[in-house]
């Protein structure tokens, strides 16, 4: 259900129907940015964002930092265990 | 009726700007538009002699053991022209490589022309001369035709056949069936680029981007393989159906397992995106210059060098092996290490929102 | 590409899988049972398949592949009212891919476009509206289907018509919705799942909060997972960590995306546009309350279901169907009478055979569709 994928704004193409370009992997797709934007986000702020494209809508910002940490935190689960390997390993057990 | 033969008439010149029914009638229209556009393009000595076949030697077809290769493909892509080729050379390097990869030399096309009324003469005459550069690339000779002209809606712009004669020398004997367990499996390049380039290029999903299509000939890429990895069992060209359709007829021919590792497959970004954009898998998108060929493993390593030397191999790399586990089933590693069946599709590869 | 690849991340995935399979030997199961996990968005379950992920999980964890494929549970009464509008001479029908194989009662979209009818389709709304715009002289029917995530992208493209005045496009609505399905899907009494991974894309649409009665009433925990394996591997591990401590509640693994309000501006457009059906009917799961959208007087002149004569005729699942019992997780797919034999994706019987989302065509596809090799994942 409902293929979303990543991409940027590279352009705003028609600020007043809401309409911009996005590019996904190198390949560019008109997007409507209307579930994205507000008073106190206009449309012209969205140019560099990255959004989650769904059948040619931005249907949500990315919130970048919120991604570092979801990676940060896998990356430290990985951590952690290779150090309870580590004090396994070296308790001969 | 071979065509394509009075060159020694009164050559005439082609006014119109659109083929209509009168260029196919049989009457001076039909010269005009088959020598100004086609002849002029293909000229040879083969097709030169007023006959209605063409008639062919060859040092090669003498040899003792040596056999003949004949195949035929039909074109109908849409649009008929695209970034990195056309329906002309699409026509050309996809029936050389149906000669290539069962090991010919291929040496004899022919081409055939449905064309619907209002098609422009201008088009033809880029298509003609793609197909030329194309021909002359893969160092193969035109050497008959036929247009035909039909009303409006009984075909969509242009629809081209071309069948082509190749020489197979005695001692290459490629075939599917005769992949072994523990062979070696090698694309020459990057995957889907063709399948890709022609969903963008229909516009109707409006997507953009820098995706040429594959398409070339690779005869010479596989004579470079074969002499440098005179063992190689079999190659296949990946068309429709893409890569997973290949590997699938070659376990079944062969009744071996094939299993490939995702981690290695060769993909343009811009593949990956319209891939992630409509749903699809790239496995899956046709290629019109990429091929998959099945070698023992002590000259694995001497063919990937060959093919990387070549231009048509510059991206070739290993992406999986024939086992004896699992006949006549693929099965790939995906990134995570786990295992999926990858099988043929049922139909054809729809974009999907789900 | 950023925001996919680096959860896609093999390496990660390793310390995920081994901190799943040590919460998994920790956690107590009544009679020994495997945990039953749902996912509830087809889209987990493409992932699931497509990555493998299943077979390397432990074989305490037993993944339930949801109903969250609208195109799978789509019944055929609609298809059949679907077929009856593409077929009319001034209509050009638009859909997703999705649908086009979707059998009806006598055929599909794709027949129907063999047949004659002008069936075309779009990545888009947007690009169907395009069409109405470029062609004034023909009627552009939207097929409209999907859950939540889908909804704000047709509501929107009737605003816009309705803004440019264009009067030759409607949608033929059969959008569904998540949290009454889920509920029904709880209600029934042969159900065993203990926990759920919440779909990601809905929940971007509606937030978190619609969820809260699941760990309240029901008491089993949810959490909101994207559609990279990371994401899936990363909230399984959630989910068990919750199981381990005792705990039930709804959590969002997926917070790159999901902020836990929803999209104001997404939910406000479907507000305007569309109301909520007293029942719809479901391929597999039958009729629940609530769970379908229609459009709302005000925007009648754009509802293709008002415009043009559409049959409704109700057309009962096949008998020897059992989806329901694989949606609830009852039996597996491969465990259906008619698995491989009578229903395949070139004929399919039941609605999870139809997509490539639905579970039985995802196991017939990746397992090489006989009934032993159906489970190559899960006997590993």
């Amino acid at each position: 259900m409902c293929l979303g994928i990543p991409g940027r704004i590279v352009e705003i193409s028609d600020a007043a129907n809401k309409l911009a370009t996005v590019e996904i992997g190198g390949v560019r797709r008109p997007v409507n940015i209307a579930c994205i934007v507000d008073e106190e986000y206009p449309v012209e702020r969205c140019l560099g964002d990255w959004v989650l494209v769904h059948v040619g809508f931005a249907m949500s910002r990315i919130d970048e930092e919120q991604a570092a940490r979801t990676l940060e935190a896998l990356t430290e689960l990985g951590e952690v265990q290779a150090e309870l390997a580590a004090m396994r390993g070296s308790g001969g057990g | 009726m071979n065509v394509m033969t009075p060159a020694n008439s009164p050559s005439g010149r082609l006014r119109a700007e659109r083929v209509t029914l009168a260029h196919g009638g049989g009457g001076k229209a039909m010269r005009d538009l088959i020598e100004d556009v086609f002849v002029a393009a293909f000229r040879n000595p083969e097709m030169g002699e007023m006959e209605d076949q063409a008639r062919l030697t060859s040092a090669a077809l003498a040899e003792p053991g040596a056999r003949l290769a004949f195949t035929t493909d039909s074109f109908v892509v849409d649009p008929l022209e695209f970034p990195g080729g056309d329906i002309g050379k699409i026509a050309v390097c996809g029936t050389v490589n149906d000669l290539a990869v069962g090991g010919a030399r291929p040496l004899w096309l022919s081409a055939a022309f449905i064309i619907e009324e209002g098609v422009e003469v201008a088009l033809l005459r880029r298509i003609a001369e793609s197909m030329r550069g194309a021909a002359e690339e893969a160092g193969v000779v035109i050497v008959t035709g036929d247009t035909k002209v039909v009303g409006r809606g009984a075909a969509d712009k242009l629809f081209v056949t071309t069948s082509g004669l190749g020489v197979i020398p005695a001692e290459r004997h490629l075939a599917a069936s005769r992949v072994q367990a523990g062979d070696v499996a090698i694309v020459n390049g990057v995957l889907g680029d063709h399948g890709a380039a022609i969903l963008a290029a229909r516009g109707d999903l409006a997507l953009s981007g820098d995706i040429p299509s594959d398409c070339r000939s690779l005869n010479g890429l596989m004579e470079a393989v074969i002499a440098a990895a005179p063992a190689v069992r079999a190659a296949r060209d990946a068309t429709r159906g893409g890569l997973a359709s290949a590997l699938n007829e070659i376990a079944q021919a062969a009744e071996v397992g094939i299993e490939i590792d995702e981690a290695v497959l060769p993909l343009r970004s811009e593949v990956k995106g319209v891939c992630e954009i409509l749903g699809l898998d790239p496995l899956y998108l046709a290629n019109e210059g990429t091929l998959v060929l099945f070698v023992p493993e002590p000259q694995a390593e001497a063919a990937l060098a060959a093919m990387r030397a070549h231009p048509a191999g510059e991206g070739a790399v290993v992406i999986g092996r024939a086992v004896e586990a699992h006949p006549a089933t693929v099965v790939m590693k995906t990134l995570f290490g786990g295992q999926r069946i990858v099988d043929m599709l049922v139909g054809e590869q729809l974009p999907r929102i789900c | 590409m950023k925001y996919v690849d680096e959860f896609r991340d093999p390496e990660k995935a390793k310390a995920l899988f081994r901190e799943i399979e040590a919460l998994a030997q920790r956690i107590e199961t009544k009679d020994g049972k495997p945990l039953q996990v749902m996912e509830v968005c087809g889209g987990h379950t493409h992932s699931i398949f497509r990555y493998g992920l299943e077979a390397m999980l432990p074989e305490k964890i037993e993944l339930v592949h949801g109903p969250g494929c609208p195109v799978c549970v789509l019944p055929m009464g609609r298809v059949d009212d679907c077929l009856a509008l593409a077929e009319r001479p001034e209509v050009i029908f638009t859909t997703f891919g999705d649908a086009m194989r979707v059998p009806g009662s006598r055929k599909s979209l794709m027949q129907a476009k063999a047949e004659g009818a002008d069936v075309r389709m779009v990545y888009s709304p947007l690009d169907a509206l395009a069409l109405a715009r470029d062609n004034p002289e023909r009627e552009v029917v939207f097929f409209a289907l999907g859950f939540e995530t889908t909804m704000p992208s047709t509501a929107l493209t009737v605003l816009q018509a309705e803004a440019e005045g264009i009067a030759n496009f409607s949608l033929f609505c059969n959008h569904i919705t998540i949290i009454p399905t889920i509920k029904a899907i709880l209600d029934s009494p042969d159900l065993r799942v203990d926990g759920f991974l919440g779909p990601g894309h809905v929940s971007m649409v509606i937030g978190n909060r619609p969820y809260d009665f699941i760990a309240r009433h029901y008491r089993r925990p949810l959490v909101i997972a994207g559609f990279e394996p990371l994401d899936i591997l990363h909230a399984l591990w959630m989910l068990l960590t919750q199981f381990a401590e005792g705990r039930c509640e709804i959590e969002n693994q997926y917070d790159r995306i999901v902020d836990g309000e929803g999209n104001r501006q997404a939910l406000e457009a479907v507000a305007k546009v569309f109301e909520l059906r007293e029942f719809f009917e479901w391929r597999g799961l039958g009729s629940i309350d609530h769970s379908g959208l229609r459009m709302r007087e005000a925007y009648a002149r754009f509802d293709a279901e008002r415009r043009f004569p559409v049959p409704q005729v109700k057309i009962a699942d096949p008998a020897s169907c059992q989806c329901g019992e694989v949606l609830k997780g009852v039996i597996k797919p491969w465990q259906c009478k008619v698995f491989g034999t009578a229903c395949t994706p070139e004929t399919p019987v039941g609605a999870l055979m139809v997509s490539s989302e639905g579970s039985c065509a995802a196991y017939y596809q990746y397992g090489g569709g006989s009934r032993e090799r159906a489970p190559v994942e899960a006997a590993e």
